[in-house]
Formats: structure tokens, sequence, C-alpha cells
């Protein structure tokens, strides 16, 4: 085990490196300097070739680049030089709220895809889970920026239960933030919902054909017994895995949301960061939300491992046919 | 961007026991059901109607999309064709914009889609069948790519090389690469250990042969199948970038741009929102319950 997740850290290390050296060469290509944006439109070539030897922008590219990432691995992402604030000190006040959103989003669509999950692989074929079936699509669906004005439409226009934009901290009181919170959250949830429902739903009805649930049921169990304290345990493994990952990819994912919301989260903080041309913001954005990606997909994998028994047992006997099995090679991480 | 999809996952076996009335012992066994659904057929006839529209959207008899038909935010009006969905802010006909909006989401989505799985075909055969480094390689990449936040990386590369329809095709395919990829890769590792792939090398077939005309013509029925579902993904993708106004540069109307401005909008004329967000709902929906629909029928692995 240790050397398979040692391997995976590796791995991992290895992608977060690449990222942050695809987003360099990208936005290298992006007209004008860093340099033009602060001094503005009258600014003359040496002014704009004196600041540049100032900010260290007449360097090669790949030293550049060496000396961001000795930077970035302290924990110093740069400053944007249009507000002049430390790019971590923006991420850290943005986070929050992009947090927020996601894990209500992802509770709320938790919470509709495990009765809809449940209920449906209850009655595998019926007509009711087709229904269900038919519902997620429709869910799937609804992207935010479709299911976001028509929540405003209804909540926000026509029943005035809730605020259609802003954004109120939670500092200021739990209320007035959930209040804000619900909508966005909302919007998130429904394609979420589908991917859970099915996942959850698979997982169940394989479960179910397992001997021990038809010995259960053979006890004279109850089927609700049956499914919640004998199947829905082993069943919850990928549905867990699936919501880890959307979470990861949530934290990169809401900028429609937050645009049409008027939130002041992650995604607003990069969007507005790429209109103005900020490509160190731009840059510590993708850089750090790349880095939360690859560090849960891999904790995800590792703990896929670790929690479920069966998996374990499984790595090993794969191991013990075959070495060469696993998804990295041992040449590469050594290298 | 993995959705695992299942649909009726217990298939009785038609073969065994019917439905002998009252056999002690024997066990009851539903007959299958010819699954003909409605929203499948639905689907169909939805991408039918919407592809003839945006196709021969040149010969109907639409007011132009540029151009003010009426009083801005007039509210719609059945029997007038152009007014039939009402008008915008600008006072340009939603109908019009609507129908040549639809022939931009289906040509990025689908060009898009289309070279995303043509080249993500080409990695997943060379790394499934090739395996070792070269397979590392590219799995690497594909990673790599997945890393990256999709939307963010998509305002990027529209922000930095300016919005324009071909910068968003690329941008999409480059998105759409890595889905493709591992599926390819993944089916390709399992047929190239097929007896008939060994049969044809020892043969004396080359790899390109193998590759071509043994291997690929057996990955066709599941990557085709999972095309439709790709591309409902990239019209979601290529409407939130023109939402967020970097996608496809007014005036040329888009799906997302029309949606662009919501809020401000709702109150008094919900319907300058809602008539592209319908549009653009039933598109998308009907191209996922295609792809179900197919992968149902196509996939070995969704029949197991």
């Amino acid at each position: 085990m240790p050397i398979n997740i040692l391997q995976r850290v590796g791995y991992a290390l290895l992608v977060i490196v690449l990222v942050t050296v695809g987003t360099t060469l990208l936005l290298s290509f992006a007209p004008g300097s860093v340099a033009e944006v602060i001094l503005g439109e009258g600014a003359t070539p040496e002014n704009i070739a004196t600041l540049k030897a100032q900010l260290g922008l007449d360097l090669p590219m790949w030293q550049q680049y060496l000396n961001w990432l000795g930077h970035a691995l302290q924990g110093d992402l740069g400053a944007s030089p249009i507000t002049h604030v430390p790019v971590m000190t923006a991420i850290m006040q943005r986070l929050p709220v992009t947090l927020e959103i996601a894990f209500l989003g992802l509770a709320m669509a938790l919470a509709v895809a495990v009765i809809l999950g449940v209920i449906s692989a209850a009655m595998p074929g019926s007509a009711v889970d087709r229904g269900i079936n038919v519902l997620t699509s429709v869910f799937i669906s609804v992207p935010p920026f479709v299911s976001g004005p028509l929540l405003i439409f209804i909540f926000a226009v026509g029943m005035h239960a809730f605020p259609s934009v802003g954004w109120s901290p939670l500092e200021a009181g739990l209320g007035p933030n959930l209040r804000n919170a619900f909508l966005p959250a909302l919007s998130v949830a429904f394609m979420e919902i589908a991917s859970f429902q099915r996942v959850l739903r698979t997982d169940l009805v394989s479960t179910l054909r397992e001997d021990y649930v038809a010995a259960a049921r053979a006890k004279g169990m109850g089927k609700a017994y049956v499914m919640f304290r004998h199947a829905f345990r082993p069943s919850s493994f990928s549905l867990l895995t699936v919501a880890g990952i959307n979470l990861a990819r949530l934290i990169g994912g809401t900028i429609v949301v937050e645009t049409l919301f008027g939130l002041p989260g992650l995604g607003q903080l990069v969007s507005n960061a790429i209109m103005q041309r900020d490509v160190i913001t731009v840059q510590g954005v993708v850089t750090f939300v790349a880095v939360v990606f690859v560090i849960v997909n891999m904790l995800v994998d590792i703990s896929y491992g670790l929690i479920d028994p069966r998996v374990r047992k499984a790595e090993r006997a794969a191991k013990k046919k075959t070495t060469a099995a696993s998804r990295i090679p041992r040449k590469a991480v050594q290298a | 961007m993995s959705i695992t999809t299942t649909k009726s996952a217990v298939k009785a076996t038609p073969n065994t026991t019917r439905p002998s009335s009252g056999g002690p012992g024997v066990p009851y066994i539903p007959p299958v059901k010819k699954q003909r659904s409605v929203t499948v057929w639905f689907a169909y006839f939805w991408l039918a109607l919407i592809i003839l529209l945006a196709t021969f959207a040149w010969v109907l008899p639409l007011a132009p999309y540029d151009a003010p038909v009426g009083s801005p935010r007039t509210p719609p009006k059945p029997g007038d064709l152009d007014l039939l969905f009402g008008t915008d802010k600008a006072g340009r006909s939603i109908l019009a914009r609507t129908i040549w909006g639809a022939q931009i989401s289906l040509v990025v989505g689908t060009v898009a889609g289309l070279s995303g799985a043509f080249l993500g075909t080409v990695l997943g055969l060379i790394a499934g069948y090739y395996r070792k480094k070269v397979d590392w390689v590219i799995t690497l990449v594909a990673d790599v790519l997945l890393a990256f936040p999709v939307l963010i990386l998509l305002l990027a590369i529209t922000a930095i090389f300016s919005p324009s329809i071909p910068t968003l095709v690329i941008g999409l395919t480059v998105a759409s690469i890595p889905t493709f990829m591992r599926l390819a890769r993944a089916s390709t590792m399992s047929w190239a250990s097929r007896e008939f792939v060994r049969a044809a090398k020892n043969m004396g077939a080359g790899d390109f042969r193998i590759l071509t005309r043994e291997i690929l013509p057996n990955l066709l029925p599941t990557l085709s199948s999972f095309l439709p579902i790709v591309v409902a993904g990239l019209i979601v993708a290529e409407g939130s970038l023109s939402f967020l106004g970097l996608g496809v540069p007014p005036p040329t109307p888009s799906w997302g741009g029309m949606i662009n401005g919501a809020s401000e909008v709702l109150q008094r004329a919900p319907h300058i929102v809602f008539v592209p967000a319908i549009a653009l709902f039933l598109t998308v929906f009907s191209l996922n319950q295609v792809g179900d629909h197919l992968r149902c029928k196509f996939d070995r692995s969704m029949q197991g």
C-alpha cells in the first residue's frame, strides 16, 4: 500500500506541475503584457521597458516560470497589477462564498438523489423507475444559466420569497446568508442530482442481487430494513466518490451562477480578471483550482481503498498476480 | 464530466420460462417489454425539427436576426410570424433569433464534438494498443487537461484569442478530447487482447491495419452513441460562454447570448429569456435521451 500511495502522490505532483506550465504557456499568448495593463493607454515604450525589467518580465519564459513557481511553492501567487491585492488573499476572501454554494448545492442534490435512487432501485424496470429516469434526464439538461433565471422568476420575481441577486456574508447572520445562498445552490444542484441518482441506483441494484441480501430477506426482514441496513452502506462508496470529485470540480465551476446571482466568489474573481487581462490573477486562480481538484481526486482515490475492504482485498489480489497492472509504471516514479 | 447512465439494469432473459399460469416452483419472469418510450420518440422528433429549421433558416420567411421588427420587449403575439415569440430588448424577432441561434449552437457543438471524437479516438487507440510509455504520456496529458477547470480554461482561451466562432470550436474540441480518449483507450485495451486481433497479427497484418480494420470498427458503436451526450455537454458549454459574454460575438445570435442579461428583464419581459432557454433545454434533453437510447442499444458494456 505505501508504495501505491507514494506513486499516486508523485503522479499528482507531476500533473500539478504540468498544469502550471500549461497555464503559463497559454497566458503567454495573451496580447499585451502586465506592464502595459498597469501603465494604461498613455505609457511610453521606455516606461514599459523599465517596468518590465522591474517585474522580471524581460527574462526568458522559463526563467519567469521558475521564479513564479518558486514563489508559488511558498504560497505566494503574486499580486494583481490592477488591484494590488495579493492573489492568495483575494482567493481566500472569495473561497468561502464558492465553497458554501458548492456544499449547499451538493447537499441538496444528495438528499434528493438518495431518495430517488432508493425508490428507483427498489423497483428496477418499473414505471416509477422509468419515470424517475426521465425526471433526472430533465434535471441533467438544465444548466445553471437556464435553471437560474427560472428560479429567479418563480421564487424572487413571483413569490418574493428569496432575493434575486446579492450576497450576505455568514458573519452578518445565518438567516440572511442562507436566504441569499438558497437559489444559487439549488440552481447548482439540478445537474448534480442526475449523476448522483444514477450512480447510486446502479450500485444498489447490483448489491440487492447479492446472496447476503437474499439471505436477509429469507430471514423475514422487512424490505426497508434490508435496503437501509444491509444494502445502502456498501452501495454508497461510488456515490461518495462522485460527490467528492464534483465538489472539487464545482470550486472552479460556479462562474455562471456567481455571475447570474451577483455573488462575490472565486468564479467572479477569475472572470473579472479575464476581462481585465489580469494575467497574474488568472494564473493564480487556475493553479489553485487545479491543485485542489488534483488533491481531492487523489485523496478520494486513496481513501477509496482504505475505507472499502473489498477494494483493498481486490487490490492486494491483483498485485499478487501482476505488478504491472498498476496505473503508474514504477520506473516513472523513480526517475 | 463522467456521467454514469444506466437504464433498467434488470433484464429478464427471454428464452427461459414463459409465464405459465400457476406452475409450482417455476419462477415468474415478466416478458420482455419492447421499450418504445414516448420521450425517446419526442427526442428524435425535436432534433429532426430543430435541425431542419436550422438548416433551412435562410429560406424560411423569417425576419433578419439583427434588425428590429417591432418595439422592444413586445410580448408574444400569435398570428404574426415575426412576433410569434415577441421581441427582445432591441426589438428584434425572438423567433428568428432562436432559429438562427440553433444553427450556431448545433454547428459549434457538432463540429467540436466530432473533432474531439476524432482526436480523442486516435490518441486512445494509440495509447490502448501500444501501452507502455506512449500510454503513460497520453494518459498524463489527458489527466492534465481534465485538471484544468473547464469553463475557466475556455474563458481564458476565448479572451486571449478574442471571442469568435473558430476560437470557440477549438476550445471546445480541446475540452472534449480527454473524455473520448479515455473511452477509446479502455475499449481498445479490451479488444486488442481478443483472438481475432492475434490472428490478424499472426497473418502478418501491420499495426496500422490492425488498428483501423480490426479494432476501430468495434469501437465505433460505443463512441458514436456517446457522441450525442458529449455534443449536449458542448452546447451547454457554448451556452455558458455566450451567457458570460465571451462566446459567440454579437449580433450573431446564440441561445446562451440571448439569455445573457437575464435578471434585468425577467420582471417585465420573461419571454426574452424563456424562449431560448426552452429551446436549449429541449435540445440538450433530446440529445441526452438519444445518447442514452443508442448506448442501451449498442454499448456492450451497458448490457451486462
